[in-house]
């Protein structure tokens, strides 16, 4: 872990000691089922499904439900959906992370299904005196086609409920599936987020509730020295204020009385071992790892072949990219509500990874994790920020709550404090050698990629995830990968795509250029690339994307297209951008998604996450940067960190390729294909290849420049 | 100090510093937590409310500015506008996270309260000021158009 004022008091969590506390805890299934934890159906006939994933936007809820649905052979109508708390015994490993939701839980959910559907068909069998394989079920009704009986789940709820579960089900054939895979999977959660009457955490309210803000230090790595609460103590409503270890805490009645009070705090701040440096300092700074220059040793990521460090020889291209540090920003600003009683910790939050969120909490609280409730409910977003392995803002709340034991905290961050807390996409820089054969494809590929890690134990993969496995290396006789991982104290963590949000736009726009340089359309090039790795998914996300963006038609005057394919979480997304430039800045005006997903369980919500993630990734591209100057965050709100505003959202289209292999990650893969598409337009308007994220308006961009 | 503020039709005393922002006094002291804070700087529309019909950022509006006005938040919604665009954005399920809709859904029915039919320019110009971080953007542009042609044929 990286040192800092942030995660300070959590670094001493090491994994072991994390799966050995959650091992004892978990209490037992809060609302006992016969039909097990994930689905409960009352006599009324309606059908409660356990989302034991958290909603964060990506619909979840609805994907796995409409699973259990399906294998149920519920109706669809009478189908609810209420969110799992914390609980390790009834639910498993809680966490929702890496697009792997449904993934992770087809068959879990499939199975849940299938089983007490059976239940459902022998409990009819019994009562109708006949074999079950003569029983049909649909939308929550059985029946006997020959005996013209019938039987709503709810008139057979208490037999089926005496019924042994299978052990294991028979599941459903995939071409009798009436539910997964159709349009008729949507949310249900439209009509609470349309009126105002969905809760989020920031919502909470409770009589004995205390609002909490901290003041943090400004620089990563700064601890606190001394600080002078006379004068926030004396703003009305203000009611505690003291030292955590993440700063200042202020406690009052109200969010505004809070934010009074730390306003009038007097803090001094120790900067000893605080990050001091500015972003261009840290870009130089990388510059001179990648060329060698520093004390930083490369690991090896990718070694092919023979000889791979070797000298290149003949006619080489260089490419350099840097990337900057991104903020999540998600809507909803980090917060939490906890409340200690003794052994006990009750917390209500929008907690991503449940499972780690209760042992870190545990731990804080000096408790066991089964002691710790999380009432998990929906978030305002995340985009991974929610994600924090260390769980730092429940954390502090969790600090906070047990220094006024026995009331409610509830720890609201302001959009200032959430932009400035870390845990941003790391910033990178790649410097990219190919050696081109005379045909013009390459024939040795050199990387060196330099970047934090997101994870202090572990090795740091997600820096150079996509390249390593990108079908673009398919010609290449050796391939030298090293990456550089410097640490200092500035936090990182998982954005949306990880690593991807900058691998895809290496991987895909040098294909660009050098499918230019060769002389050769970008399609033709990366059909070549395809054929030659045996990469039959990527050929038909390919062929179904030129088709459907019109590939071969010509564009209005002043338009281009740019394309760009990446697979990540297992899920291959191809887009199509058409890109004018208006005194330099780059119109998007309609963008094509071809995605490749395995069995597509919500189409609409595929298309939605499609949507929303070209939105997300297109942010990124054009504006997203978050800068330090003397280690001081620049970008403390949406003025300085501009997120795309509807007048500048493309059209979108999404086209789902046909699959029967089990459903992927769909809540981040579309992030990553955008920044080169739109760069490979650019690049095909103009000549001009992009070097740098963000395209547009950054103090990123000034201050250096490439090569130095 | 006291204010007394005309919110969703209802007459409210407050005790509150004449600086809180308005949209503090909504939720912490009225609980109508439908209204959201986003940035408090005026750059989201999370908060969003009506001031004597038109979009506000209550975020941005000391609580004794407000007096005077009637205050209608997502809570207060109702008439033509207001239910064609809810059951437009349940039909195209606009919602992702849902955090900044409130917000949205205020605009858009200042926006049809203004402009009947309004182009993709006029949506633009009255939605650009609402930041949806999960970019909902296309589907709410959807949605009202398609309850801007509800509430035309309707009449
Ligand atoms: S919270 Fe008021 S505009 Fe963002
Ligand atoms: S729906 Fe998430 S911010 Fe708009």
């Amino acid at each position: 872990m990286i040192g800092g004022a942030l995660v300070v008091g959590y670094a001493a969590t090491n994994p072991m000691q994390a799966i050995g506390a959650i091992l004892q805890g978990g209490g037992d299934d809060p609302e006992p089922s016969a039909f097990g934890p994930f689905i409960r159906i009352t006599d009324d006939g309606w059908v409660t499904i356990v989302n034991k994933q958290q909603e964060l936007g990506q619909g979840i809820h609805a994907g796995l439900a409409a699973i259990v649905a399906e294998e149920l052979d519920a109706d669809w109508n009478k189908v609810r959906v209420v969110d799992a708390r914390s609980n390790f015994r009834a639910y498993g490993v809680q966490m929702t992370a890496g697009s792997n939701s449904i993934a992770s839980n087809w068959d879990l959910m499939r199975n849940a299904g299938a089983a007490a559907r059976t239940m459902f068909v022998e409990a009819a069998a019994a009562r109708w005196g006949m074999q079950s394989s003569g029983v049909v079920v649909r939308d929550g009704v059985l029946s006997h086609p020959g005996s013209n009986r019938t039987a709503t789940f709810a008139e057979l709820l208490a037999d089926a409920s005496r019924q042994t579960p299978p052990q294991t089900p028979v599941l459903k054939r995939r071409q009798d599936y009436r539910l997964v895979g159709t349009d008729r999977v949507r949310r249900k959660d439209s009509l609470a987020k349309s009126t105002g009457t969905q809760i989020y955490t920031q919502d909470i309210q409770r009589p004995d509730l205390l609002v909490a803000m901290v003041a943090h230090s400004p620089r990563f790595g700064g601890k606190l020295l001394r600080f002078d609460a006379s004068d926030a103590l004396k703003v009305k409503g203000v009611s505690h204020v003291f030292a955590i270890e993440t700063g200042v805490a202020v406690l009052a009645e109200t969010t505004f009385a809070a934010k009074r009070g730390r306003d009038a705090l007097r803090i001094e701040w120790d900067d000893n071992e605080a990050e001091m440096r500015s972003s261009p300092d840290l870009v130089a700074y990388f510059h001179d790892i990648a060329a060698g220059r520093t004390d930083v040793e490369p690991g090896s990521f990718q070694s092919t072949g023979q000889s791979p460090e070797a000298p290149f020889d003949g006619d080489v291209v260089e490419f350099a990219f840097d990337f900057p540090y991104l903020a999540h920003a998600p809507m909803e600003t980090l917060d939490c509500v906890a409340k200690v009683d003794g052994w006990d910790v009750a917390i209500t939050s929008g907690a991503h990874l449940a499972t780690v969120d209760q042992v870190q909490a545990a731990l804080t609280a000096r408790t066991v994790p089964g002691r710790v409730d999380i009432e998990v409910i929906p978030a305002g977003g995340s985009f991974g920020r929610r994600g924090a392995m260390s769980s730092d803002y429940l954390v502090e709340c969790v600090r906070i709550a047990k220094r006024v034991e026995g009331r409610s905290v509830k720890l609201i961050w302001s959009r200032e404090d959430d932009m400035r807390s870390g845990y941003f996409r790391p910033m990178s820089h790649h410097r990219v050698w190919v050696q081109v054969g005379s045909d013009g494809f390459p024939e040795r590929w050199r990387f060196h990629s330099v970047c934090q890690n997101l994870l202090p134990l572990a090795p740091n993969f997600t820096a150079t995830e996509g390249i390593a496995d990108s079908p673009n290396l398919s010609t290449a006789a050796t391939v030298d990968g090293k990456i550089f991982t410097p640490a200092f104290p500035v936090i990182v963590g998982f954005w949306r795509s990880v690593g991807n949000s900058h691998t895809a736009m290496v991987m895909e726009h040098v294909v660009d250029q050098l499918a230019r340089r060769a002389g050769k359309d970008p399609v033709s090039y990366r059909r070549f690339l395809y054929q030659k790795a045996g990469d039959t998914r990527r050929l038909a996300v390919l062929d179904e994307l030129c088709a459907r963006a019109g590939w071969d038609t010509p564009l209005e005057a002043g338009w281009a297209r740019g394309l760009a394919i990446h697979q990540a979480f297992g899920t291959i997304v191809g887009q199509v951008a058409e890109v004018r430039l208006l005194d330099g800045r780059p119109i998007v005006r309609r963008v094509v998604a071809v995605v490749d997903c395995g069995i597509a369980v919500a189409p609409d919500q595929i298309a939605a996450q499609i949507e929303g993630s070209i939105g997300f990734g297109l942010s990124a591209a054009l504006y997203g940067a978050v800068t330090l100057k003397e280690g001081l965050v620049q970008e403390t709100n949406f003025d300085r960190y501009p997120v795309l505003r509807m007048n500048e959202m493309p059209a979108v289209e999404t086209y789902i390729v046909a699959s029967d292999n089990k459903p992927t990650g769909m809540g981040e893969p579309g992030v990553a294909p955008i920044a080169p598409a739109v760069a490979n337009a650019i690049l095909a308007l103009s000549g001009t290849p992009t070097q740098r994220l963000p395209l547009l308006n950054s103090a990123m961009n000034a201050g250096f420049s490439i090569g130095s | 100090m006291s204010y007394t503020l005309s919110v969703n039709g209802r007459f409210h005393d407050v005790d509150e510093d004449g600086e809180t922002p308005l949209l503090w006094v909504l939720r912490d002291s009225l609980s109508l937590t439908g209204t959201k804070y986003g940035c408090g700087a005026a750059q989201c529309g999370a908060c969003t409310v009506h001031l004597d019909g038109r979009p506000a950022r209550s975020c941005s509006i000391a609580v004794r500015a407000a007096v005077s006005a009637q205050i209608v938040t997502i809570e207060g919604m109702d008439g033509a506008e207001a239910v064609a665009l809810r059951d437009a954005w349940v039909k195209h399920d606009v919602p992702q996270c849902g955090f900044c809709q409130s917000g949205q859904i205020m605009s858009a029915i200042a926006l049809l309260r203004n402009i009947k039919q309004p182009t993709d320019q006029d949506i633009d110009l009255a939605m650009s000021g609402n930041l949806c971080r999960c970019a909902t953007y296309t589907r709410i542009r959807a949605a009202i158009h398609d309850a801007a042609a509800k509430l035309g044929t309707s009449t």
